[in-house]
């Protein structure tokens, strides 16, 4: 029974990396798995730090595993003037979702996710959103990004508000390049957010507007430009559940799920470059966190320069809304579990807590 | 008319019990058919289930070091326990017998946590629907198992705290012999103070313990009815043993509060015990010697009703363990089975069997002369005044 539920719980906080150190037997295991191989170990003071059982990921429909480059290009098509049209249709839901093992949420969402869809798009794309509400509270789409008044998509501005079983269209010109985010702007806001209702919204520098070593750190920076240069992207979303509505969460994760990637760490080569857009939308705390372990990061904040705005740096900072890129590499590293967390040591043990599993070579 | 009078007066035939099933029989049939129509349906929709889960009890381990903890379904759903923080931390954890606890039902939650030594920590269990259960531990110390050296050091508490003080407090017998009838009046009354102090303090620890009991189980409802029982039977069992009209005998009334003070010190006992072994105080000194003096009083109350009646010490000192003895165990119980609801239950004959007494003796002394009289008065306010005096010593 009890070694049954050390593999069930699947996690333990510190034990993996130091015993991957001592047996050198790092290569394809995970941490999850050290625990539960390991009776003695569950045996010891102390206990597991965790969460026990596993999310039904199907129930929910999203995984966050898959969620991490599960890029939205949009309906794309051709202006007659040369602009890229890109077309979205984004759907407001009510939809009980599971946080934790066993703790559900009732979330509301865009697409039947949270977060929402990543949006992907070129500097200069037109943008067209058509926005049905199918929840049961009025809701908008509100972009980070520049765009008219009229589809800021807040309160008595524009279309304003919509309400249940209504819709709206946003158009827009994708701009500035950067890493970006939406949300609803409905009141009271806070609830709104933190139901579930945000999501990425990433634009890519256009490396035709540039020239010398400037259009050569655009195009990387683009979808086929990292594709094609062997660079892992990734999208984190940083956010918190308050289950049961006392004004603070119950729940930190990334990309919703407690303790996700803790027990499915993500995997990188030794020689991939990694690029990670990391976005906070925590409510009810100031601010978040990200620390990666045992390596330093190149940090650009909201992503709309091409030169770092922080460089050889190992935690980062972000009140909500504010996002940027992350940039590194784990060349010539030994493989293994290298952990990042949220360095508010409450939010990482509450589940913004992950692991990256090093390994040979490629992964991308 | 006629018809129907003879129809009531050839009622009898039928057996008497019949009438008195037929209300409860109808009673059953709207019950069923409320189940069954579930007109409330409609009221339920969107309505997130109920869910109450009560901690009750939780005993830390060393070697390993681990929290387990009882915990009790006192509301009318299912609750499932999805996850389990400490300190603001998911923790590994194993439930018993399954996760999802029915209604009235118990479960045990083992975490295995490396706790600290004389610091809090505080046990969230997180529900299905993200509805959080706390409590804390306000003091980390090894709960006592039920050995013989546990034993020993509860019992002798009990000792300390109940039967020494009130023993010492019979020793007031000689001094009470030798007052005059005015000043038996004083003492009487000084009896009745204390009493109604203890009536009080113990109506107050119990209300405060109530909130411990799973709602279904209503732990201030649980107070009125044990008040209720006890004073009942007391006053029962008070009126066969004096004839109709007189006042009890001295020696009827003196066990008679020796009884509502036990009882009393039995709950004490309880709250104590368990709030050693729940690391809910550290175990001073100071609070055992306070206690020895606040209870000393107790003793002096007994022997009150005794001035114009000759004991011997045997009987003496079986009136002193009726009131001391049941410290000890209820220390014992509260130590290493503490359940809120039952020390409610004690608390409450407790006050019930006062109540009583109080009754007792009030009428005693207007059989003897007035009850509204300066000195009298002064009897029942001294008492209460050094109960309160004593209580300040008890320093929790």
């Amino acid at each position: 029974m009890r070694a049954g539920t050390a593999a069930g719980a699947g996690l333990l906080f510190g034990g993996a990396a130091t015993r991957v150190a001592a047996t050198g037997t790092s290569n394809g295991l995970r941490p999850y798995e050290l625990a539960g191989a390991s009776d003695g170990h569950r045996s010891h003071d102390g206990g597991l730090l965790g969460v026990e059982g596993e999310v039904d990921h199907r129930r929910n429909r999203f995984n966050p595993t898959d969620m991490l480059d599960d890029w939205d290009f949009g309906q794309v098509s051709r202006a007659p003037d040369g602009q890229t049209l890109r077309e979205y249709r984004m759907v407001a839901l009510d939809q009980t979702i599971e946080v934790a093992p066993g703790v559900f949420f009732e979330s509301w969402n865009y697409n039947g996710r949270v977060p929402g869809p990543t949006l992907r798009c070129t500097e200069g794309d037109r943008i067209r959103i058509e926005f049905v509400n199918a929840g049961t509270h009025p809701h908008t789409i509100h972009f980070h990004g520049i765009h008219a008044a009229s589809m800021d998509g807040v309160p008595g501005v524009g279309a304003g508000v919509i309400e249940p079983g209504a819709s709206t269209v946003y158009e827009f010109d994708a701009a500035p390049f950067g890493c970006h985010l939406y949300h609803c702007h409905s009141l009271p806001l806070t609830r709104h957010i933190h139901k579930g209702l945000y999501g990425a919204f990433i634009v890519d520098p256009d490396p035709s507007r540039f020239s010398g070593a400037e259009a050569q750190a655009a195009s990387r920076r683009t979808f086929e430009g990292a594709r094609d240069a062997g660079v892992k992207e990734m999208v984190m979303v940083m956010n918190g559940f308050d289950t049961n509505f006392d004004g603070e969460n119950e729940i930190y994760a990334i990309n919703s799920i407690a303790f996700h990637y803790m027990k499915h760490p993500i995997r990188i080569g030794t020689d991939d470059d990694v690029r990670l857009y990391l976005i906070n939308v925590t409510e009810f705390d100031p601010v978040n966190s990200l620390h990666l372990h045992a390596n330093f990061f190149d940090y650009y904040d909201h992503g709309t320069t091409l030169t770092p705005t922080l460089k050889t740096i190992d935690t980062v900072m972000q009140v909500q809304a504010q996002r940027g890129i992350l940039e590194f590499n784990f060349n010539g590293f030994e493989p293994g579990s290298y952990m990042f967390h949220a360095h508010q040591s409450e939010f990482a043990e509450l589940g913004w807590m992950s692991f990256f599993e090093v390994v040979e070579g490629r992964t991308v | 008319m006629t018809a129907d009078r003879n129809q009531t007066e050839e009622a009898p035939a039928r057996p008497g019990w019949v009438a008195g099933l037929a209300p409860l029989a109808l009673l059953g049939v709207v019950v069923a058919a409320f189940f069954f129509f579930d007109p409330l349906a409609k009221l339920r929709e969107g309505f997130p289930p109920i869910e109450e889960l009560t901690i009750q009890r939780v005993v830390l381990n060393d070697s390993p070091n681990e929290f387990v903890v009882s915990v009790v379904n006192g509301g009318p759903e299912p609750v499932t326990v999805a996850q389990v923080l400490v300190d603001d931390a998911y923790w590994s954890h194993e439930v018993t017998p399954s996760r999802t606890i029915e209604p009235l039902r118990s479960a045990t939650v083992r975490i295995d946590y490396p706790w600290v030594e004389g610091e809090p920590h505080e046990i969230v269990l997180i529900t299905e629907s993200g509805v959080t259960f706390e409590h804390e531990v306000e003091v980390s110390v090894t709960t006592p198992t039920a050995d013989l050296q546990t034993f020993a050091l509860l019992g002798l508490l009990g000792v300390y705290v109940g039967v020494l003080p009130v023993g010492i407090g019979l020793l007031w017998y000689p001094w009470v012999r030798r007052l005059g009838a005015r000043w038996v009046s004083f003492l009487l009354m000084f009896t009745a103070g204390i009493l109604v102090f203890l009536a009080f303090d113990a109506t107050v620890e119990a209300i405060e313990l109530a909130p411990a009991v799973p709602g279904a189980f209503r732990g201030t409802s649980l107070l009125v009815v044990s008040i209720g029982v006890a004073l009942a039977t007391l006053l029962a069992v008070g009126g066969r043993s004096t004839r109709k009209g007189q006042q009890p005998s001295a020696l009827v009334l003196a066990t008679l509060i020796a009884v509502g003070i036990g009882l009393h010190n039995l709950g004490e006992g309880l709250a104590i015990g368990a709030a050693y072994s729940l690391g809910e105080v550290a175990l001073t000194s100071l609070l055992v010697v306070g206690f020895t003096i606040h209870n000393a009083t107790e003793g002096l109350g007994i022997v009150a009703s005794l001035s114009q009646q000759r004991v011997g010490i045997g009987r003496l000192a079986g009136l002193g363990l009726i009131a001391g003895a049941p410290t000890i165990v209820g220390s014992w119980l509260g130590g290493i089975a503490y359940n809120p609801g039952l020390a409610i239950a004690f608390l409450g004959l407790g006050v019930g069997a006062i109540l009583q007494v109080v009754w007792e003796l009030a009428s005693l002394v207007r059989a003897r002369g007035r009850l509204v009289e300066p000195l009298v008065l002064a009897g029942f306010v001294a008492g209460m005044i050094a109960m309160y005096l004593t209580a300040i010593l008890v320093v929790a």
